[in-house]
């Protein structure tokens, strides 16, 4: 006997297969952009990568040129940045979401938070300017520089905190304060515990998106040429996006190449970063379930 | 409703108000013109009662009655939940626990929890149960903290199935040894009063038998509130039974009464499944 809803299912069948090829296509496209992009500079750059390049000083001679200073500037700064900027990001967000919710105040400075998220970077840099290299005489230090691009991801990393806070189920709170828990107690033992994972990789996500600017830094006025790696928070420094919009900018083909090669650099770093934020975030789920 | 405590009863039962069962003992929880509010709403109306030390007494009525708002009325864990205001007075041991100054952590220290859906914190067994006694400074050495967790575990009917495992995650359990689990975690910190919301109305027949009979053994220890939607339960397990309807306490009595012969209309229509 043939089931009179035979056809109709079998057109739905057919709407769905049709939405998942046209998904694929979307994905496929977005994938090929990245794809060329990287394709495209692995071949001009992949023939320069070395320790030599790695470990070298900027120099006159593109061939002697390496990214020494740069890559450690990055990573340093990155490190300052994070260690400024996660603390503060995750206890406002602490703040917002576990005291004052429901304020007025605290939904003002919610919105606000969520416009300064979209604020472009280089506004950062004109704060930065003003404040850190000027009014606090910070100078053109990692310092600086590091305090510039944590003014920057902080509100990401409030965003990405207080998601993370919310996704924790009330039961879990609910059971903490029913035992007696204060209030602090709940929020440090029960619900940071279990949206860590979130948080981490807000956090990092955020990051590996500072370690990506090059505007905010050069408005604070980080170096386009050092000859040295910075030997602590008041070095002056720079970092590989500048280096690598430096090379671009000269007209010698040699250190076109070398740019290219700074970008697999640069590449490279962020998918540690990412993947450390994917392998972060496993390893707590883990330890959870 | 609001007539005074009445006096010791040497012929229980010969005369009965209908929304009180005689009492010899001074009340542990004493429930005076109890009104709340969520935002404009309200949910409980002018609800009197005690509730008398060592008993189970269980709260029954339809869903939205607000008998698990009254439950949670008990140990203030309404105040978690914005909007929210409480007009009346609720004595525990013949203090306000609505009143000024009072220590709302110390509060629900002395009176436990259960809730309706099993919520073991995403930690270990042997954690879930030395949470509440590492964050009140319960717990002086390790083996003390040791003994009363086991102890808990023991009182809880938990201990023979996990002895083995304290060290796995609770998500491991089943629902009924999770819910149980909860049960030891309210009872480490010794409580005086447990009050327990649908303790078993996610669980199997099995679970639910079991969660009946630890019930029925810790009323020796302390004082139990119970909020159910399972008439046969309440049947079981309760001393005295409070029938809600509407926000409103509608019969308050000896649960044999309120099951064989209620003084309401009301209470006998939904005992008997008319409505509900």
């Amino acid at each position: 006997m043939r089931d009179p809803g035979t056809r109709a299912s079998a057109r739905r069948r057919a709407l769905d297969l049709g939405f998942q090829a046209v998904a694929l296509v979307i994905l496929c496209l977005a994938l090929a952009a990245l794809g060329a992009l990287i394709v495209d500079v692995w071949r001009d750059g992949a023939s320069r990568l070395s320790w030599d390049f790695l470990t070298s000083f900027p120099s006159r001679r593109p061939a002697d040129a390496g990214i020494w200073h740069a890559l450690t500037g990055s990573i340093v700064v990155i490190l300052v940045t994070a260690a400024l900027a996660a603390p503060i990001g995750v206890g406002a967000a602490i703040y917002l979401e576990e005291y004052g919710s429901r304020s007025l105040l605290a939904r003002l400075v919610e919105i606000n938070i969520t416009n300064l998220a979209a604020v472009p970077s280089i506004i950062y840099g004109l704060l930065g300017l003003g404040l850190f290299v000027r009014a606090l005489g910070m100078g053109r230090s990692v310092l600086a520089g590091a305090s510039t691009l944590a003014l920057l991801v902080l509100p990401m990393i409030i965003l990405a905190t207080r998601e993370a806070l919310r996704a924790v189920p009330p039961s879990i709170r609910e059971g903490s304060y029913a035992l007696g828990a204060t209030r602090w107690q709940t929020v440090w033992y029960q619900v940071l515990p279990v949206a860590l994972p979130g948080i981490l990789t807000g956090a990092i996500l955020a990051l590996s998106r500072a370690i990506g600017e090059t505007a905010p830094l050069i408005t604070i006025g980080a170096l386009t040429f050092v000859a040295f790696a910075p030997d602590g928070l008041w070095s002056p420094f720079t970092v590989l996006p500048i280096q690598i919009f430096n090379w671009v900018s000269r007209p010698q083909p040699a250190f076109q190449v070398n740019a290219a090669a700074a970008i697999l650099v640069l590449l490279a770093l962020l998918l540690t970063m990412n993947g450390a934020a994917i392998w972060l975030r496993d390893r707590y789920q883990r330890k959870q379930a | 409703m609001s007539s005074p405590a009445p006096p010791v009863r040497s012929l229980a039962g010969l005369t009965r108000s209908s929304a009180e069962p005689e009492a010899d003992r001074p009340p542990k929880i004493q429930v005076d013109a109890l009104n709340f509010f969520y935002g404009a709403t309200r949910a409980l109306q002018d609800i009197t009662l005690r509730i008398q030390p060592n008993l189970v007494t269980a709260f029954i009525g339809p869903s939205g009655c607000g008998k698990s708002t009254f439950l949670r009325a008990l140990n203030r864990m309404n105040d978690i939940i914005p909007g929210t205001r409480v007009e009346g007075r609720v004595l525990i041991d013949a203090s306000d626990i609505y009143g000024p100054g009072v220590d709302v952590v110390a509060l629900r220290r002395r009176v436990g929890m259960v809730f309706q859906k099993s919520n073991p914190f995403p930690k270990s067994i042997f954690d879930n149960v030395a949470y509440g006694l590492r964050i009140n400074g319960m717990a002086g050495s390790r083996s003390e903290l040791a003994g009363r967790v086991e102890e808990s575990l023991r009182q809880a009917a938990l201990w023979d199935e996990v002895s083995d495992r304290l060290h796995v995650s609770a998500l491991t359990l089943s629902g009924g040894q999770q819910q149980r689990l909860c049960i030891a975690r309210a009872l480490a910190i010794r409580p005086d009063i447990l009050l327990m919301d649908e303790p078993a109305s996610a669980l199997d027949p099995i679970a639910t038998q079991r969660i009946e009979e630890l019930v029925y053994e810790l009323k020796q220890a302390y004082t139990i509130v119970i909020v159910t939607h399972n008439m046969q339960q309440a049947a079981r397990v309760s001393d005295h039974t409070a029938f809600f309807w509407l926000g409103r306490l509608i019969e308050y009595d000896r649960t044999d009464r309120i099951f064989t012969n209620p003084a309401e209309k009301l209470t006998e229509d939904y005992v008997t499944g008319r409505f509900g």
